[in-house]
């Protein structure tokens, strides 16, 4: 019943009609302009009734005549387009032009990656993978700027018990003991596919999701106080920041060497052998640690308001 | 106008409806978190469609098995799009992060995901 009840209030939440926070034994909301926050306790009823209603009745309406026109528009070109493209899985599609003849044909020899893509992407493209990185320390960046100036604003508004115990699974068994048991084999699978990736599926991003889904689960079931034994702002700075100065580093060697025909400590090895590969395997590595440490951040944020 | 390869495109069309699907969210909820989910349709619409693009009838993916043998481009679907859909899943992954940080600034300032009620209650403020 109890159980029922916090499902039905999170769904409401979701749909925007009811506040997580329960005010009913709270004072009654008392609309003050003065006040740092005056919306804070207000009901939706209450800024309906000031809005004009006529005047939202006829912008809802233009705009939802609009909306429906412009995505059937849409939608028609987008499937014209579909229709006159060349047909699904043919060799002579203008995709398949000679840019990625040469990733096939000579990739393997000279970046030695048996994982083509893993080549393609961490030699011959890698800056656009060094961009994709920054892209990941961009945002949490961002969400770090927003979400730790909100904390100082309204310490108590986010710190809630109702909310607290909305998504408290510490103390679940089930969710503990299937923890206790995933937990070794995400671990150890995360890392074989960052070790792996270049030569089977997988690689840095993929890799790094598997162990960042790692520690929120082990966070989820155990608690932070567990996870910041090994994972707290101070590590995980220093593991982002390192992983992304290896990165520019290490390829930075590489194109200084490679653009200027100087012979360079690198070499592609024998494909297929585990050390092999040149620096792909590291900047694997780097790039997993840094999408690991991001996707952890950003529960840990969304979560409790801080790393 | 209309091309003979709709229906043979199917994988293409499916993307575009999904793209479609996405874009309605965005336009027809007024739940913030409803148009976020949205915008992640939409990212999956394109990223089958990248895919889809990639794909060589006949073909497998581009991944070596006997590296004693030279690869040809006969044997290996088109790497590109794969790359390609690489940078799509980080960036997209990103900028779900911000906007669901900026949601939560939002919900924290004026206790509504609506975005209507948070318009009206923003131009109430600054009268």
């Amino acid at each position: 019943m109890m159980k029922n009840n916090k499902e039905s209030k999170f769904l409401r939440w979701l749909n925007g009609e009811d506040l997580l926070i329960d005010t009913k034994n709270e004072e009654p909301p008392v609309y003050d302009p003065e006040a740092a926050n005056p919306y804070q306790y207000e009901t939706e009823a209450h800024t309906l009734r000031k809005v004009d209603k006529a005047e939202r009745r006829v912008f809802s309406r233009v705009y939802l005549a609009l909306s429906v026109l412009l995505v059937l528009f849409l939608s028609a070109v987008l499937l014209l387009t579909v229709s006159n493209l060349p047909r699904y899985g043919s060799a002579e599609a203008p995709v398949n032009n000679e840019v990625s003849e040469r990733y096939i044909e000579e990739g393997l020899e000279e970046t030695g990656a048996t994982n083509l893509v893993a080549g393609m992407i961490l030699d011959y493209r890698a800056f656009d993978t060094l961009g994709e990185s920054h892209v990941l320390f961009t945002g949490i960046c961002a969400v770090m700027i927003l979400l730790l100036t909100a904390r100082k604003d309204s310490k108590k508004q986010l710190r809630h018990q109702d909310e607290e115990a909305l998504y408290d699974v510490t103390c679940d068994p089930i969710v503990r003991i299937m923890a206790f048991f995933l937990m070794p084999c995400l671990l150890l699978f995360g890392i074989y596919v960052l070790l792996n990736g270049h030569l089977s599926p997988g690689g840095g991003f993929s890799g790094g999701a598997i162990l960042g889904a790692a520690f929120i689960l082990y966070s989820m079931a155990f608690g932070f106080e567990k996870t910041e034994r090994f994972l707290n702002e101070k590590t995980i700075k220093v593991i982002s920041c390192c992983s992304l100065g290896f990165y520019v580093v290490a390829k930075s060697y590489s194109f200084f060497t490679g653009a200027n025909h100087l012979p360079s400590i690198i070499s592609p090895g024998t494909p297929g052998a585990i050390l092999s590969a040149g620096i792909i395997m590291p900047l694997n590595v780097a790039v997993g640690m840094v999408v690991a440490c991001t996707m952890y951040s950003i529960f840990s944020f969304f979560k409790r308001g801080t790393v | 106008m209309l091309g003979e390869n709709l229906m043979i495109n199917y994988e293409e069309a499916v993307g575009m409806i999904l793209f479609s699907i996405g874009f309605c969210m965005l336009l027809f909820h007024r739940n913030l978190i409803k148009k976020i989910m949205g915008l992640n349709i939409m990212d999956t619409g394109v990223f089958l469609f990248l895919t889809s693009m990639g794909y060589i009838e006949d073909r497998v993916a581009p991944i070596v098995t006997d590296p004693s043998v030279a690869a040809t481009t006969e044997q290996y679907i088109n790497p590109i799009p794969s790359g390609l859909v690489l940078t799509g899943i980080v960036v997209s992954v990103s900028f779900t992060g911000l906007m669901l940080g900026l949601t939560i600034r939002l919900y924290q300032r004026y206790r509504t995901l609506n975005l209507d009620e948070i318009y009206y209650k923003a131009r109430e403020e600054h009268k």
